[in-house]
């Protein structure tokens, strides 16, 4: 009876999860466990998003973990575990290669339960600093540990903290920037849905070390389980007094609020950040002065990255020196990478830096969710770049990566098959950047422009022959005379491909060829004689672009059709095709 | 519910900081930002007009035309479009008889896109209002809008 009574069972109710289902999981859960013993319990996303809807169910003496639940198999899983026949769905390789320091408490913990963060070491490294360690020792720790800002620039943190602490002032802002703008990056989300307090314990420990009051979270409006699960946790660790004046009566203030985005990708930028929370249009300004002489409303101000700061607790618990244990010569510690594209097992994988992207996609990820061989990765978002199959080897960290064009950034690896087409990729960051240029620099805004119209045409069928030429002067001189990194770094999904993809590019300009079959101008859909007429395609397609009387082979006409492939993806016959 | 001018200010303040939150606030209440409310605002504030404009314009959450009911947010970021979301994003498109950045005419939904939802192992992935559904197919796309026609209609 005694083992019974300490049943749990834990959905996962992270944004991803909910979005695979898990919120109708936990309902039924609701509904079945009444009259057990059992309990129900929620956690936050533990990384590994391509089981979701993930249930643990936590036994006295260990965890199962369940995939995939759906709500129908709700009833005969309470059987099971009420007669002891509960079996795990035994998937942990995805687990044995991480070393989990960031993400330790995500899919553990509750996250909206200040106490259960409290019961993993929570706020004891606040408590310690507090105690007995002065914000000079802090700053020399963090130093010591070799963190690097996970916000994308990688620099250091412990220098970074040093400069806002230098700065003469009566007044000093922290931020937690949280604005995750890197589409395919979602690292940022995982750890404040799962673990918001860690956040905050970070946020504070930067405040003391750098001697601010007041700090900041800012997070995107696309993320509104974020907003809301940060926003509980301050106010219960006000509560607590881990937040608020003289916190545990060891006389340091510290207020925190949140500051909601309003969808700008550039007020991911530290500068445009600023002036967003000052109510202004998010446009970065000229550093210098950077943010630690001048920031928020002009007073000194420390930015840092979620991950940054989700590291640092652990840092001081454990000590600088295990922290730099991890890693690799210049970047060290661990890295929280988010893996998605085309990848059997996408989802948060933290890591040792400098493990290689072939062992972070073939060990943990599982290879290609085709089965087809890998293209390209893509490494950064839209400053960052794609690099080939045959760059696996190269390790994951700042320079390495930097070296072969691509960058680290925030942590996103979106992984490409052979059906994913390199200049396309190129066209779609380039559609990015140019949508999300705050307009301010005349080259950014408009060079932008000139480079996606070239793309454009290219993968319409329509290259010329010096577009090749155009491309890589315009990216020149856009990298050259744009203020802030946006516009810097915005030729670099171009360059990259350019470098390792050229004859892709000669292909659609001279052959009009596109060997991914992906470029709409380029390929034609076509019905084969498998087709039996069923009219299922001739329903789906939204150009009525398909002919054919019932139970007869149908036709597409070819002046209609907008090369969608919608009719490919409904055909239960296999009877379409394009080339 | 429709509040006045004066609620805004007096909930958030007179500062020109509060600018952006005194906006998602209207957002909230009103699905859009009506421009008379808004110079009611900057009378009221010390926020100038044109600044408050200037930042109405300037981030994409914001609108000046009152929107659907329900608002739809495909997907279009880097996995999602490795995944194949702009072809969801056609079949809702024409499910729906409108464009992207449009409203059916019954008012009932609006077709927007967003880079990135968080989501990215789960792509493709569309929001309607504040929900996420994962692994979107054209089949579970229909699917789901027509369960919003039948449930959230008017
Ligand atoms: C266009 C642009 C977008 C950015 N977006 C983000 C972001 O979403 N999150 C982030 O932490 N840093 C972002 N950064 C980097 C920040 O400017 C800043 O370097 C970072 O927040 C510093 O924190 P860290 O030292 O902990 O990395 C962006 C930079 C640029 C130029
Ligand atoms: S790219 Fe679509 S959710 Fe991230």
């Amino acid at each position: 009876m005694d083992n019974k009574d300490k049943t749990i069972i834990r959905v996962g109710l992270g944004t991803c999860g909910i979005s695979a289902g898990a919120n109708d999981v936990y309902d039924a859960f609701k509904e079945a466990i009444a009259g057990t013993n059992l309990t129900l319990e929620y956690t936050s996303c533990n990384g590994m998003c391509f089981r979701e809807p993930i249930v643990d169910i936590i036994l006295k003496d260990r965890i199962i973990s369940l995939s995939n639940v759906s709500c129908g198999e709700v009833p005969r899983l309470i059987n099971e575990i009420l007669n002891n026949k509960i079996i795990d769905s035994e998937d942990n390789d995805f687990l044995v290669m991480q070393n989990r320091i960031v993400l330790e408490n995500c899919g553990h913990i509750n996250p909206d339960k200040i106490d259960d963060y409290l019961a993993k070491e929570g706020y004891q490294a606040l408590k310690k600093i507090l105690l007995d360690i002065l914000p000079e020792q802090v700053i020399s720790e963090v130093k010591s540990s070799g963190l690097r800002g996970r916000g994308g620039a990688g620099f250091p943190t412990g220098l970074k903290w040093e400069l806002a602490r230098n700065s003469k002032s009566n007044e000093k802002y922290v931020i937690c920037n949280a604005d995750e703008g890197d589409p395919g990056a979602f690292m940022d989300r995982a750890v404040i849905e799962g673990d918001p307090h860690r956040v905050l314990e970070g946020l504070a420990i930067s405040g003391y070390a750098i001697g601010a009051k007041y700090g900041y979270v800012y997070v995107r409006a696309e993320y509104p389980l974020a907003v809301k699960r940060i926003k509980q946790a301050i106010e219960d660790a006000q509560n607590r007094n881990l937040l608020g004046n003289n916190i545990l009566g060891l006389g340091f203030n510290f207020f925190i609020k949140v500051k909601e985005g309003a969808g700008a990708f550039v007020c991911g930028e530290e500068t445009a950040l600023i002036a967003s929370i000052e109510g202004k249009r998010g446009m970065p300004t000229l550093k210098p002065p950077y943010p630690a002489e001048s920031g928020l409303w002009g007073y000194p101000t420390n930015i840092n990255n979620v991950e940054t700061l989700a590291a640092i607790p652990w840092i001081i618990r454990h000590g600088a020196d295990k922290y730099a244990n991890f890693g690799a010569e210049k970047s060290k510690g661990t890295k929280v990478f988010s893996l998605a594209g085309q990848i059997s097992k996408g989802g948060l994988v933290e890591v040792e830096i400098g493990m290689s992207l072939r062992k972070i996609i073939y060990e943990i990820g599982a290879g290609t969710s085709s089965g087809k061989p890998v293209k390209a990765v893509q490494l950064g978002g839209p400053s960052g770049g794609c690099l080939p199959e045959s760059m696996l080897d190269t390790p994951v960290d700042y320079e390495s990566l930097l070296a072969k064009g691509a960058i680290m950034g925030s942590g996103g690896i979106v992984v490409m098959d052979v059906d994913t087409c390199m200049v396309d990729i190129a066209r779609y960051f380039l559609a990015f950047t140019q949508k999300e240029s705050c307009g301010k620099c005349t080259f950014c805004r408009l060079g932008t422009k000139r480079m996606l119209e070239i793309l454009e045409r290219i993968t319409l069928g329509e290259g010329r022959e010096s577009d090749v030429e155009s491309l890589i002067d315009l990216a020149s001189k856009i990298g050259a005379s744009s203020l802030c990194q946006l516009g810097k770094t915005a030729p670099n999904p171009v360059l990259s491909t350019l470098k390792y993809f050229k004859d892709e590019y000669i292909e659609h300009i001279v052959n009009k060829k596109c060997r991914a079959r992906s470029c709409k101008g380029l390929i034609n859909y076509k019905i084969t004689n498998k087709c039996i007429g069923c009219h299922l395609c001739t329903k789906a397609c939204p150009a009525k672009a398909i002919n054919g009387e019932i139970k007869e082979k149908h036709q597409i006409i070819p002046d209609l059709c907008i090369k969608c492939g919608i009719c490919e993806s409904v055909c239960k016959f296999e009877a379409i095709y394009h080339e | 519910m429709q509040k006045s001018a004066e609620f805004y200010v007096n909930e958030y303040g007179v500062d020109e900081a509060k600018t952006i939150p005194i906006l998602q606030a209207i957002q909230a209440d009103y699905g859009y930002l009506p421009i008379k409310l808004m110079q009611e605002v900057c009378e009221k504030s010390n926020i100038h007009y044109n600044r408050m404009y200037g930042v109405a314009t300037f981030y994409s959450q914001f609108n000046l035309t009152p929107k659907g009911k329900n608002i739809i947010r495909f997907c279009a970021g880097t996995a999602c479009h490795v995944k194949g979301a702009e072809k969801l994003i056609i079949a809702v498109s024409e499910e729906l008889k409108i464009r992207v950045n449009e409203t059916t005419s019954n008012g009932l939904f609006s077709l927007e896109t967003v880079a990135c939802l968080g989501c990215c192992s789960l792509a493709p992935v569309m929001m309607i209002n504040d929900k996420v559904y994962g692994k979107m197919t054209i089949a579970k796309v229909k699917e789901i809008l027509m369960d919003y026609k039948q449930h959230h209609g008017q």
